[in-house]
């Protein structure tokens, strides 16, 4: 048997505005860029919603009631299913469509993608418990699989979430982690009683993600047929092809004009065409297959860059000052028991905005760059700093009641 | 290939960035195998011609031509300095000089062999066409500044009309920038086809004392001081206005940052006299115009350079400030700003950014440290060596 494993993760920070040092002390908005650039979160969601959220789901749906077998599962964070009550309730639609077939699953994790495993293991649990909150209250569903921010994942990580209760929990299929072993095979996580984990399979995940337009590349085009075989080829020694990517892959990043939707829409079929192939959700291959053995990763593992570690995030000193600054403060952000201070401090342990803060641009640049709302990695750190700054005066300097109140008046006219 | 090359003084004895570009740029075209005979104005002069030897025993065979040319001289300028001369043979305005000059020129390019003629700015670009005319050799005009980035909006018709005749005239136009390539483009009408852009380089051997302090700021900094610096020319198209009106912004936030202002200009009183109407005279140091050593000290002193050019065709200073460590904010109205990307980049009209820029650089001491390191990386990555070969294709092009 072979089952395929899609799993899209869904996710989009709010980005922090151009939030100068004139506005510390004056402005306590940081995410509510209107220019309709590369930092106006409303914009962006109607952008991808337009080319990715809504054709791609609607896809995904036709293809749920075409082929019973086919199966898909998704991570969608909290800040990202917030943004969509906001500013596209016609995406959040057809998502809870697709939930409803009852074939599709959604994976647990943080609520606001954060790296609060590395810093803060309370913050952490809070964060997974928020999340998991707020996909019952949109779906009535309850995640049983866990996924860590951008597959950051270790042995440590994997013993906590099992105490959580979870059943399985998805990763990076690293060669420098698997050597030999292949990633289409369920392993037990080292230090858990019985935590399945499930690998990415990153060559044939990436050839969907990254080289599918790429005209340079020697299988382009790449057409579900061939893409069939591939997967074919690995009936007979493996249980599962884990195929995870982002969600944008599908219209944002690979353009419809690519062919990316008609490649997924005969996919499907393609691969049923192999008696032996079948589509499964993470709890669904868990449930049916057995672990081939038993994978210790005592390093922090991840999904980005080659280096498949944290220097996404934490590589350069800005980074690293700028996480810490920001952990720092959390026993005076929970004491202020103000909960706009609280959401705005959680909003900014976001992991993007480190990732907008990365220098290293010359080895992975390219994919850096692209993703970079900001002009340099600077202004994405001088941003966040400034808004950091501002969020520590106002737990710092509480305000009178009757500034409160007419901060609060202020404020509910404009966008949060 | 051998070139017959119009250019200007070496360092030490040049002003300003065109002497540097000619050395930096013959130094690494000899270094590939270009032989070259340089041609270069000098007001005392023997008329036998010498070879000049670099470090490496790399040779570049001179000629000079007696000529009271210098790189960014003015109509003024030259009007002053031909009064203090009696009974000489320069021309009796800049204009005529220009021509003399390219008659002389002439009288090389008759006598020697080449394959291609290239010129540099536009007191050469008649002698690089005389050349042309007498030898039918392909001509290279390179531009490194035009009449629009000197004159910040006073465009002197005289200058445009030579300017012009030179890239029509040429076989192939260079610029130091895409900014410029644009600029040549518009208001010269030269199509794309015909230019190419080879950005300036820089050679960290030039700068033999950049890691070391400068005593006076040094004092300033252990006082509790933050040294924001400007270093460049004081003139309209380089922007110390535009530096001014940030300074005054910054100093209500940061009160304890000294503003340095390194070199002179026509703009010095008005500069100076600016800073006394904000107030912010006593948070403004004005040091003169100051040659290599003690520049690298400045440069590696300062906690951030600000390049607030309104029109910078390159603008060597940002990479010689990357070079020496200190991070650079600069208008994106400018070539470096192609070239580098560890830097903020602002509209040099917009100093609320700018004043935000220059804050962020003071307020964050990391992000000093790692635009300073990574912009001196890639500082050193932009070598003349890649200019070099980028002009010898330019010079098999139209050979």
């Amino acid at each position: 048997m072979a089952s395929v494993c899609f799993y899209f993760h869904v996710h989009q920070p709010r980005r922090v505005k151009k939030y100068r040092h004139f506005a510390i002390g004056e402005d306590s908005t940081y995410f509510n860029d209107e220019s309709g650039t590369s930092l106006d979160n409303k914009a962006i969601i109607e952008k991808v919603a337009r080319k990715c959220y809504i054709p791609a789901t609607s896809l995904l749906l036709d293809l749920l009631h075409k082929h019973k077998e086919f199966r898909v599962s998704f991570s969608f964070t909290g800040i990202l299913l917030e943004q969509l009550e906001e500013y596209s309730p016609e995406s959040l639609e057809i998502f809870q469509k697709v939930m409803k077939t009852g074939r599709a699953e959604i994976i647990a994790e943080t609520y606001y993608h954060s790296l609060a495993f590395l810093y803060n293991k309370e913050e952490f649990k809070s964060q997974v418990e928020m999340h998991a909150k707020k996909i019952y209250k949109l779906f009535h569903v309850k995640p049983t699989v866990f996924r860590n921010t951008e597959l950051i994942y270790n042995d440590e990580l994997a013993a906590y979430v099992e105490k959580m209760g979870y059943k399985g929990i998805l990763a990076e299929g690293a060669d420098h982690i698997l050597g030999w072993r292949s990633p289409n095979f369920l392993y037990k996580a080292h230090g858990t009683k019985n935590l399945k984990l499930l690998l990415k399979n990153y060559r044939l995940s990436d050839d969907i993600a990254f080289r599918f337009g790429e005209r340079s590349w020697k299988e382009w085009p790449l057409t579900a047929p061939k893409f069939a075989q591939w997967a074919n080829a690995i009936n007979g020694n493996g249980n599962v092809i884990n195929l995870f990517m982002d969600y944008e892959t599908l219209g944002e990043h690979q353009w419809e004009d690519t062919g990316i939707f008609d490649f997924l829409r005969e996919l499907p079929s393609e691969l049923l065409k192999h008696p032996d192939n079948d589509f499964v959700t993470p709890s669904e291959a868990i449930k049916r297959y057995d672990v081939a053995a038993e994978l210790s990763i005592p390093n922090y593992i991840s999904w980005a860059d080659v280096e498949r570690d944290l220097s996404a995030w934490l590589s350069n000193p800005m980074q690293h000052d700028a996480s810490n600054n920001l952990y720092s403060i959390y026993e005076t952000v929970m004491k202020s028991k103000d909960p706009a201070v609280i959401e705005n401090w959680r909003r900014m342990t976001t992991s993007d905005h480190f990732y907008y803060m990365c220098t290293k641009w010359f080895a992975d640049g390219d994919v850096h760059k692209y993703f970079n709302p900001y002009d340099t990695p600077y202004d994405a750190f001088r941003y966040f700093m400034n808004a950091l700054t501002d969020l520590r005066i106002r737990i710092e300097t509480p305000k009178p009641e009757k500034q409160h109140k007419k901060r609060a008046g202020k404020k509910s006219s404009l966008p949060v | 290939m051998k070139v017959l090359m119009f250019g200007w003084e070496f360092p030490p004895h040049n002003s300003g960035g065109l002497g540097v570009a000619c050395q930096g740029l013959s130094r690494a075209l000899s270094e590939n195998g270009t032989e070259i005979i340089f041609v270069l104005p000098k007001e005392v002069t023997t008329n036998e011609h010498f070879k000049f030897v670099f470090a490496n025993n790399v040779f570049l065979d001179v000629r000079t031509v007696q000529s009271l040319l210098t790189p960014y001289a003015t109509s003024e300028q030259y009007g002053s300095m031909i009064q203090k001369m009696q009974g000489n043979i320069y021309g009796a305005s800049l204009f005529e000089e220009v021509m003399r000059y390219a008659m002389r020129a002439k009288d090389i390019a008759q006598k020697e062999e080449f394959d291609v003629i290239h010129a540099h700015d536009w007191l050469s670009f008649p002698a690089g066409v005389e050349a042309k005319r007498v030898s039918g050799k392909p001509l290279i005009v390179h531009v490194h500044a035009t009449e629009f980035d000197r004159g910040g909006g006073n465009v002197n018709e005289q200058v445009y009309q030579v300017e012009k005749e030179g890239m029509e005239k040429a076989d192939k136009v260079i610029t130091v920038s895409e900014f410029t390539k644009q600029l040549v483009m518009e208001h010269y009408g030269i199509p794309e086809s015909k230019i190419s852009v080879v950005h300036n380089g820089i050679n960290p051997v030039d700068y033999p004392g950049r890691d070391q302090d400068d005593f006076g700021l040094m004092k300033l900094k252990q006082a509790g001081y933050r040294i924001v610096l400007f270093l460049g020319r004081l003139t309209l198209q380089k922007g110390p206005d535009y530096f001014v009106k940030a300074a005054k912004k910054v100093l209500e936030y940061q009160p304890k940052t000294m503003f340095v202002i390194v070199g002179s200009g026509d703009m010095e009183g008005k500069t100076m006299q600016m800073a006394s109407e904000l107030g912010i005279a006593g948070n403004m140091l004005f040091v003169g115009f100051m040659r290599d050593e003690q520049r690298s000290k400045i440069y590696h002193t300062a906690d951030a350079y600000v390049m607030p050019s309104v029109s910078e065709p390159f603008g060597i200073t940002a990479l010689e400030s990357l070079l020496h460590g200190t991070p650079v904010i600069m208008s994106k109205q400018s070539g470096a700003s192609e070239v580098v990307l560890h830097a903020l980049k602002t509209n040099f009209w917009d100093t609320d950014e700018m004043a935000d820029q220059i804050l962020s650089v003071l307020e964050y001491p990391v992000m000093k440290t790692e635009m300073g390191k990574n912009g001196e990386k890639e500082a050193m990555n932009c070598s003349w060596d890649k200019a070099a070969k980028k002009l010898q294709t330019v010079y098999k092009s139209v050979t």
